[in-house]
């Protein structure tokens, strides 16, 4: 019969799982959102979305080319795909063509290729191009296009979204505007109370997702419903959201409570910016959160502390990027002092001692 | 005018910590190294010459100023490497140790003449006998210095690797394929 | 939130696909043929390894004392049938390495004439020592597959005083079904052997603990031991490896081994269904243990079975009888596909640890292909052992065993839950393996080198005093010379003066 089979360790079956299986799984839950995302801002965003994720993929093509490794078994584990995915879906929906290019560059160079490729880096790629870019490009990071769904009357056509996107956008003030959470800054800096600027808001605009904001990350009904799939498919694990989405509505609620004119409330703080989509799908980046469930739920807390500190007292607008690369940073930290017990032995690693019966 | 007085003050200030610096040096001087008897305790002691120094103290010696690498040692293979790079603080290069082959004398009885010149030169009489006897090596004991395979007049010592066996099989380091040359030099 | 994760009573494990449908439903096959030849190995236990006592050319019967056991733990090997011993020397032996190992090789006579023990009319008028004896005798060693040898393990119960005994029927890996078959079609014997084996502790509290998934089993077993009040029949959570003897203790009793120690001094001792089985043949008929009932499974094998043979019947024969697709083979594991080793080829024999046989296609294995560990930390979430397997294997794949052995490598039990749960398909298990083995190297070679240096200095001594020695005798040949010089030289000037 057979003779010199390789000695092989077991377990010699295994789960039908595969990085890129994974992968696929996490786009296929933002897709509704993404779909909603790129349908509310029209052909601009469409653009934008194309041109990140192209770059993004010639970027890995590249690095992989000069390491000298193969390029396709790479690319097709869609893991430089889901980053420039969810880089896209934090730009501003009509940034020009080159935000996306610079931004792709960066997550994945500087944020993946040079501590050594997928699951090496510290920080979550796509979080490190949104900051860097918000960092240095301001004006075009905070340029929020108005809610102009495709096929309406006053969205941009085919070719004229070519023009913004590649050319630039000649008339700022009639297309574009503020997001929620930048207005309410400004109205601050103005001594305008709450109840004042927010004569105007829609709570349930907003959770549908009919506001101004990142391409991605308006629709907080479709982007919980795709983080919720991903739970039930056991992709992802509730310690992270909850934990995060906990802390921010927490907070948010004892401040609102105390104080309503200079405080926002709880829902607002869940239904604006990006804190739905970094609860779900980038605070729970495998690589740069901790590894166990307690971890994570401290992971999670300190994301929504950071969070809610930035918007409130911070001078951005919205602090969910800085929050998770902060977090980020403490993950080895947290995996240092948090780790399971190991059976037998007590937290601090001896053994357990026999009891006396 | 700044930038003058700033390329003076850089320069004086240069000057006056290389002064200081050799001062140091020169009368803060340590005589010898403690640690030379460190290292030396940690290498084999079978004086067996393969790191191309007379014996194991002239190798410490040469590891303690840095002149050599940590992968020096060949009986040693990587475990003796990375203690040596561990106390000396050494950067390690895994990469072109090989695993020492273990390997052990033996006695081949239809030639061995009895002559008794090998066990006089085994450094742990490792091999036992008698004059016109058939002599025996102890394998347990055996360093594989290979002294005394030199000093056979009639070639009955040879080296043989060690026969491995149910107790002493190991599994095998995974290969992680993903890996290329230059993280494997990062790895290590 | 912690104290919830610290007393949940199962941790980590995997739900693994079971395939136990292919086998589970069919009666164990007993007319398995006699092979014209056994290997039997010497060494089938954990422990020493038996020592011969009969010689080549002898003729044996089945269950005759082929080797006796030597040493503290160790445990007697029988012969599998009746025949002439043709040879005892090195043959391959069932390991993933195939290297050789001390066998003997019996011709079977085809008259299968059984050689039985003397046995008492009721053996519960035996002592709890004598027990233990017979059951030492007839070479019984856990047939779970640990097989250490089970009367040692009723002395350390007796000594220990052992509160509660319970009985694995979990049989968590998939494909098996062997522990089960036998549960179904010999309840009543396995829960006489419990009883024996209580006695055989000097307790009275037996626990059997069978899986959700094996209700049949699990009815079976009820019945037969309803009318035994100290032994209950409890059904666990279907959960690998619920069977790992620690998991279960936790499970059933709420107690945790401490590191280092055995389950007896915990006060708890436990057993498989298929040992219990073997008790109740050693002493109710005198049988040695020498056929075992394992499985045939897997997707190259045509008729998966539950098989009882003859131990030292060779893999090739098996498979031959359960027409297993040879060219569909992929790979070839002894025990669970979990736990398993993987055999290079089937020219080697089954012996007492073999609790399965799996012929297993290229679409079942986990697949070969790497990728980069991405973090997911599904292992560290499977890991029973409270492990974090993903840092552990990195520091041993960048060499840092110290790290390694510091994150707990020496508290991996192999269960294989990393390995099967990996979506980047990095062989885990195969990293700590590598790594313990790599220690224990380590740990010799330092041993050497310690002794060498040892040797070294008591020969230099010797030398030494050697050289003195041979310097003060040459200093008392030159004194003694000059001594005879000056006489001679005296004598001259007497001579002269004279």
């Amino acid at each position: 019969m057979m003779v010199n089979m390789k000695p092989r360790s077991g377990a010699h079956i295994g789960a039908k799982a595969s990085v890129s299986h994974i992968m696929w799984q996490v786009m296929l839950a933002l897709t509704p959102a993404t779909v909603f995302g790129l349908w509310l801002f029209g052909w601009p965003a469409i653009n934008l979305f194309i041109v990140t994720v192209l770059s993004a993929i010639f970027f890995e093509a590249v690095c992989i080319r000069l390491q000298g490794r193969p390029v396709k078994p790479v690319i097709m584990d869609g893991s430089a795909l889901l980053t420039a995915w969810l880089l896209a879906m934090t730009l501003p929906p009509w940034a020009p063509w080159w935000i996306g290019v610079v931004g792709s560059g960066l997550a994945i160079i500087l944020g993946k290729q040079v501590y050594g490729g997928l699951g090496q880096n510290l920080f979550n790629p796509a979080m490190i191009a949104r900051v860097a870019l918000l960092i240095s490009f301001p004006i075009e990071m905070t340029t929020w296009a108005n809610v102009s769904p495709l096929f309406f009357s006053n969205s941009p056509g085919l070719i004229e979204s070519w023009h913004i996107t590649f050319a630039g956008l000649d008339n700022l003030d009639a297309s574009t505007g503020a997001t929620i959470l930048g207005y309410v800054k400004t109205e601050f800096s103005q001594n305008h109370l709450l109840a004042t600027s927010l004569k105007e808001y829609s709570g349930l605009l907003n959770f549908i997702g009919w506001a101004r904001g990142s391409l991605g990350e308006t629709s907080v009904i479709l982007l919980v419903l795709g983080g919720v799939w991903l739970m039930r498919q056991g992709i992802i694990q509730w310690y992270i959201p909850v934990s995060l989405l906990g802390t921010v509505f927490l907070l948010a609620s004892i401040f609102h409570v105390l104080d309503d004119q200079h405080y926002l409330s709880p829902l607002m703080h869940l239904g604006s910016g990006g804190v739905i989509l970094v609860a779900f799908f980038i605070a729970t980046d495998y690589v740069t959160s901790p590894n166990t469930p307690t971890g994570q739920v401290v992971f999670g807390a300190g994301c929504g502390l950071l969070i809610f500190v930035i918007r409130t007292w911070g001078a951005y607008p919205e602090g969910s990027g800085f929050a998770v690369l902060l977090m980020n940073s403490a993950t080895p930290l947290i995996d240092y002092y948090i780790r399971p017990r190991i059976y037998g032995r007590d937290r601090q690693g001896k053994p357990l001692e026999i009891p006396k019966s | 005018m700044y930038v003058l007085s700033a390329i003076v003050c850089l320069t004086l200030l240069g000057l006056v910590l290389g002064l200081l610096l050799g001062i140091a040096a020169k009368y803060l001087k340590v005589e010898s190294s403690p640690i030379l008897d460190e290292v030396e305790s940690l290498l084999p002691g079978s004086q067996c010459g393969q790191c191309g120094f007379p014996g194991c103290r002239p190798a410490a010696e040469a590891l303690v100023e840095g002149n050599v690498a940590a992968t020096i040692c060949p009986p040693g293979g990587s475990a003796l490497a990375e203690q040596l790079a561990a106390l000396l603080g050494l950067d390690l290069d895994l990469s072109a140790v090989k695993e020492p082959e273990l390997l052990v004398a033996r006695v081949s009885e239809a030639t061995c003449t009895g002559c008794t010149r090998c066990f006089k030169v085994c450094p742990t009489d490792a091999i036992v006998g008698a004059p016109k006897q058939i002599h025996a090596v102890v394998a347990d004991a055996c360093i594989a210095c290979k002294k005394c395979v030199d000093v056979c007049p009639t070639e009955c010592l040879q080296m043989h690797p060690v026969e491995v066996t149910l107790r002493n099989w190991r599994w095998n380091k995974p290969i992680a394929v993903f890996e290329d040359k230059e993280n494997r030099r990062i790895a290590c | 939130m912690l104290s919830f994760f610290t007393k949940s009573r199962i941790r980590g494990g995997v739900h693994a696909e079971s395939y136990k449908e292919l086998t589970a439903s069919d009666e164990i096959v007993t007319n398995f043929p006699l092979p014209k030849t056994l290997y039997i190995p010497l060494q089938q236990h954990v422990g020493k390894p038996a020592e011969p006592l009969i010689r080549v050319g002898d003729k044996v019967l089945k269950g005759q004392l082929l080797a006796y056991s030597q040493g503290m733990i160790s445990a007697p090997v029988h012969a599998p049938s009746s025949g002439i011993i043709l040879d005892v020397n090195d043959y391959p032996a069932p390991h993933p390495s195939a290297l050789p190992i001390r066998m003997m090789v019996l011709e079977t006579d085809g008259l299968d004439e059984w050689f039985t023990s003397p046995v008492v009319d009721d053996p519960f008028q035996l002592s709890p020592e004598d027990i233990s004896l017979r059951v030492g005798a007839a070479g019984i060693v856990g047939l779970g597959g640990a097989t250490f040898p089970t009367a040692v393990k009723l002395n350390m119960g007796r000594e220990n005083k052992i509160d509660t005994l319970i009985i694995n029927g979990a049989e968590c890996e998939p494909y098996l079904s062997c522990d089960d078959r036998l549960m179904q079609e010999r309840a009543e014997q396995i829960i006489d052997g419990v009883r024996l084996m209580l006695h055989g502790m000097e307790s009275d509290h037996a626990v059997v603990a069978i899986e959700d998934n094996k209700p049949q089993a699990f009815y079976a077993m009820q019945k037969a031991a309803r009318p035994y009040s100290v032994i209950k029949v409890i059904q666990i959570p279907t959960r690998y490896p619920m069977g790992w003897d620690r998991q279960l203790i936790r499970y059933v009793t709420g107690r945790e081994v401490p590191v280092g120690c055995r389950s007896s001094e915990i006060g708890v001792t436990i057993h498989n269904v298929g040992t219990a089985h073997a008790v109740h043949k050693a002493l109710r008929y005198g049988q040695a243990l020498v056929n075992r009932v394992l499985t045939v499974s897997g997707g190259a094998v045509g008729r998966p079975m539950n098989v009882e043979v003859p131990l030292g019947t060779l893999i090739s024969e098996v498979f031959a009888f359960c027409e297993v697709k040879s060219e569909q083979t992929a790979r070839i594991i002894m025990g669970g596909p979990m736990m398993g080793e993987s055999l290079p080829h089937t020219c080697l024999p089954t012996v007492k640890a073999t609790s399965g046989l799996l012929a297993l296609t290229e679409s079942e294995l986990k697949s070969n292909d790497v990728h980069p560990c991405i973090r997911c930390a599904a292992c560290v979430t499977v890991c029973p052992a409270g492990l974090r397997p993903l840092d552990m294997a990195n520091n041993i794949r960048m060499n840092q065993l110290d790290a390694a052995v510091d994150l707990g490598l020496k508290d991996c039990i192999s269960c294989g839950c990393c390995s099967y749960i990996c979506p980047s398909n990095i062989p885990l298990v195969q990293y700590f393996k590598y790594a313990s083995g790599e220690v224990v190297a380590r740990q010799q070679a330092q041993h050497k080198s310690e002794q060498t240096k040892r040797l070294m200095d008591d020969r230099n001594a010797r030398l030494e005093r050697i050289a003195k020695q041979q310097e003060e005798e040459e200093k008392a040949r030159i004194a003694a010379k000059v001594e005879r010089e000056r006489l001679k030289a005296e004598q001259a000037a007497q001579e002269v003066s004279v």
